[in-house]
């Protein structure tokens, strides 16, 4: 037996009251969990425009799920341990047990594995928000463009609340047309020749909009003619550092969300910890009660485990469980009817 | 005849004490909240004091501190007598503080009522500190290398992008004063020197305004400066256009934003204000416990009143008290006359 230890009557109802409050306590923390999910669900919803795919809301559907699962488990074992001391009441949760167990572990597993999705997805969400804010940046022009039109406050928004210009910098703006036609003097010289001396023939321009101005800088922000040194009086294209937002939104949203996942890590984490607990708490208890039923003694001393055998020995056993019922599940040809053995027996006529 | 007699058995004096003493504590929890609501009020005002013209504005949420600090010791006190009521040698002890007790209870009413009044009145001296300390504000947006003033316009370009307005009652306070520091102006520029010499006061003036002042909601790229000049802009009209940059004043904007915290801790306060006077009736029967009929007997009834005699001959028993109170420091002032004399 795997870990075995001796349980008097009074220990049992310890290990029951224990667990008791253990369970209702896990039930908090899924109920924590589920909120998590649901608030790292609407802070990716809020910013759903500038991300081209949904993979990462993969991270908050676990959580979702696990929270709600998790407080479905953990009061189930706090009902176990109500009637854990009563020997009419207990043996009905026997079958059910075993099916608990296999949940637990379950999502106990799941837990581990946001940890680890929220790490191993970086990648594919910065992936996402490099397309999506290259879209967004693209499309800020549309105003008048029907599912476009609240593209522009959008980004001005984003980039005002994360203090940040562009996909990967400021630069970004001037490779774009970011003013729509509308607003253009199609008969003005100076909108003329820069059409004219692009192949595509858009409207660019070393400027920005207002929402890349910091409002850290000393002096009235430049938005226009950036690079143009001589535009503007004291002032250095490549030496001025507070006039706009230096860092990309790319940059500035990975790290708010990494920053979001990687402080519910511990979270997550201890409330695998929590869960571990109560299956461990849990299996003991039902071993120790079973046992004391066993010897027809509900009050006399009993031996509580979590394995009946060795691990080997258990994996071994699983294993052909498993294979036994692979086994029944597949026909044997030779089991059938005398019948059909003659038909098969027996040659077909030639046509 | 004492006024609002009730008879008072033992189960009914229970009641009352238990229902008394749920209540102190209640209140003490309003008293906290009222504390919190102080304390919140005051971090708010300091997070704007730069915008403010004077100090005069702390005193409301000073006021509501102290008062909620009195409220949870006010009540935690009553917890305590309501606790021990029952006990008679235990409430022996607090019967001469009963009446000083209440007498305090029925002050504190007052001025829990004058604090709440204070919540909606306030709003008017904050209109002016407000006003005055925008304007001030504004005038100091250039001065970025100015000692204690270099953060003014980060300041005020937050607050603009926060509350999303512009200027003081519009944006078009930012086109009578220079915003822009002489450092980033070329004084060798014909339009610089021009603007500077068509002004009295030898400022550089314009019709544009911070990047602050820009509406997100706006469709168009926003237009900051030029902005009375239609023909500098394509298909623009500065008098129909509505979206452009924020039309709403920060005075207004701040003045609604602070006006709604007070009128809801006034609000809040005067909630307290009725829960007090609910306190202030169901514990003046507390002299139940020593009009027992039968003293020996703490279980024999008894009687409670809010007024031992009737509103009239209260009042009137109040004032010759305050009379004879009168006469008797006349009388100590004439006998140190009369001694003086005799020396």
């Amino acid at each position: 037996m795997l870990l075995k230890m001796k349980f008097t009557q009074q220990r049992r109802v310890r290990l029951a009251q224990g667990l008791w409050l253990l369970s209702w306590m896990a039930v908090l923390w899924g109920a924590f969990i589920f909120c998590l999910g649901v608030y790292l669900k609407i802070e990716l919803l809020r910013r759903a425009e500038v991300m081209d795919n949904t993979e990462i809301h993969v991270v908050p559907n676990i959580l979702m799920m696990v929270g709600l699962a998790s407080i479905g488990t953990n009061w189930v074992a706090s009902r176990v341990c109500q009637d854990s001391l009563d020997a009419t009441r207990f043996p009905r949760w026997k079958v059910l047990l075993l099916a608990w167990f296999a949940v637990a572990a379950l999502l106990s597993c799941l837990l581990l594995a946001v940890v680890v999705l929220s790490y191993a997805l970086q990648g594919s969400l910065e992936e996402s928000l490099k397309v999506g804010l290259r879209n967004g940046i693209r499309f800020y022009k549309d105003t008048d463009v029907p599912g476009r039109c609240f593209q522009k406050e959008t980004i001005d928004r984003l980039q005002m609340e994360f203090r940040c210009c562009g996909n990967s910098n400021f630069k970004d703006w001037f490779e774009v047309q970011w003013v729509s036609n509308r607003y253009l003097d199609f008969t003005s010289k100076d909108v003329k020749d820069r059409i004219r001396s692009n192949v595509d023939g858009r409207y660019l321009l070393d400027g920005v909009p207002f929402s890349c101005c910091n409002p850290a800088s000393p002096r009235p922000c430049l938005q226009y003619q950036l690079t143009d040194n001589s535009a503007h009086y004291n002032y250095e294209y490549q030496a001025e550092e507070l006039n706009l937002y230096s860092r990309g939104c790319r940059q500035a949203l990975i790290d708010y969300y990494m920053g979001l996942m990687n402080s519910t890590g511990p979270g997550v984490l201890s409330v695998i910890f929590v869960q571990i607990s109560v299956l461990v708490s849990l299996r003991y208890l039902q071993t120790a009660v079973e046992g004391a039923m066993a010897l027809e003694d509900p009050e006399g001393d009993s031996e509580g485990y979590l394995l009946e055998k060795g691990v080997k020995e258990t994996f071994e056993d699983v294993k052909a469980n498993v294979l036994n019922m692979l086994k029944l599940g597949q026909v044997d040809p030779t089991e059938g009817s005398p019948e059909d053995a003659e038909k098969a027996a027996s040659p077909s006529p030639a046509s | 005849m004492a006024l609002m007699l009730v008879k008072f058995d033992l189960k009914k004096r229970v009641k009352l004490a238990q229902t008394v003493w749920f209540m102190y504590w209640f209140a003490v929890m309003a008293g906290v909240l009222v504390f919190s609501m102080g304390l919140f009020f005051k971090i708010e005002l300091r997070k704007r004091s730069e915008l403010m013209d004077n100090n005069e504005s702390h005193l409301l949420p000073n006021l509501l501190i102290f008062m909620g600090l009195i409220a949870c010791g006010i009540n935690a006190f009553g917890g305590k007598v309501c606790y021990d009521s029952l006990d008679p040698t235990k409430f022996a002890k607090w019967k001469p503080m009963l009446k000083i007790f209440l007498g305090f209870c029925v002050g504190f009413n007052v001025l829990l009522l004058l604090t709440a009044l204070m919540c909606f009145v306030m709003r008017i001296p904050l209109q002016f500190t407000l006003a005055e300390g925008l304007r001030n504000g504004m005038r100091y947006y250039k001065d970025t290398d100015t000692p204690g003033r270099c953060y003014m316009k980060r300041t005020l370009d937050l607050m603009q992008m926060e509350f999303r307005c512009c200027g003081n009652d519009n944006y078009r306070d930012w086109f009578e004063i220079q915003w822009v520091s002489n450092r980033y102006l070329d004084f060798s520029a014909k339009e610089v020197k021009d603007r500077i010499g068509s002004n009295v006061d030898g400022q550089y003036l314009m019709d544009g305004v911070p990047f602050s002042c820009c509406n997100p909601s706006s469709p168009r790229p926003c237009i900051q400066f030029q902005m009375t000049n239609n023909s500098a802009h394509y298909s623009y009209d500065h008098y129909t256009e509505e979206l452009n940059v924020w039309k709403r004043g920060c005075s207004d904007a701040l003045l609604s934003y602070y006006g709604g915290m007070m009128n809801t801790i006034g609000a809040l306060v005067v909630t307290n204000w009725l829960f007090w006077k609910i306190y202030i009736l169901l514990t003046s029967p507390a002299p139940s416990l020593s009009t027992l009929a039968n003293p020996e007997d703490p279980e024999s009834e008894s009687e409670g009143w809010i007024l031992e005699k009737t509103v009239k001959e209260t009042f009137t028993d109040i004032m010759d008290k305050m009379k004879a109170m009168g006469k008797g420091s006349k009388v100590e002032e004439g006998g140190e006359v009369a001694v003086a004399t005799v020396s």
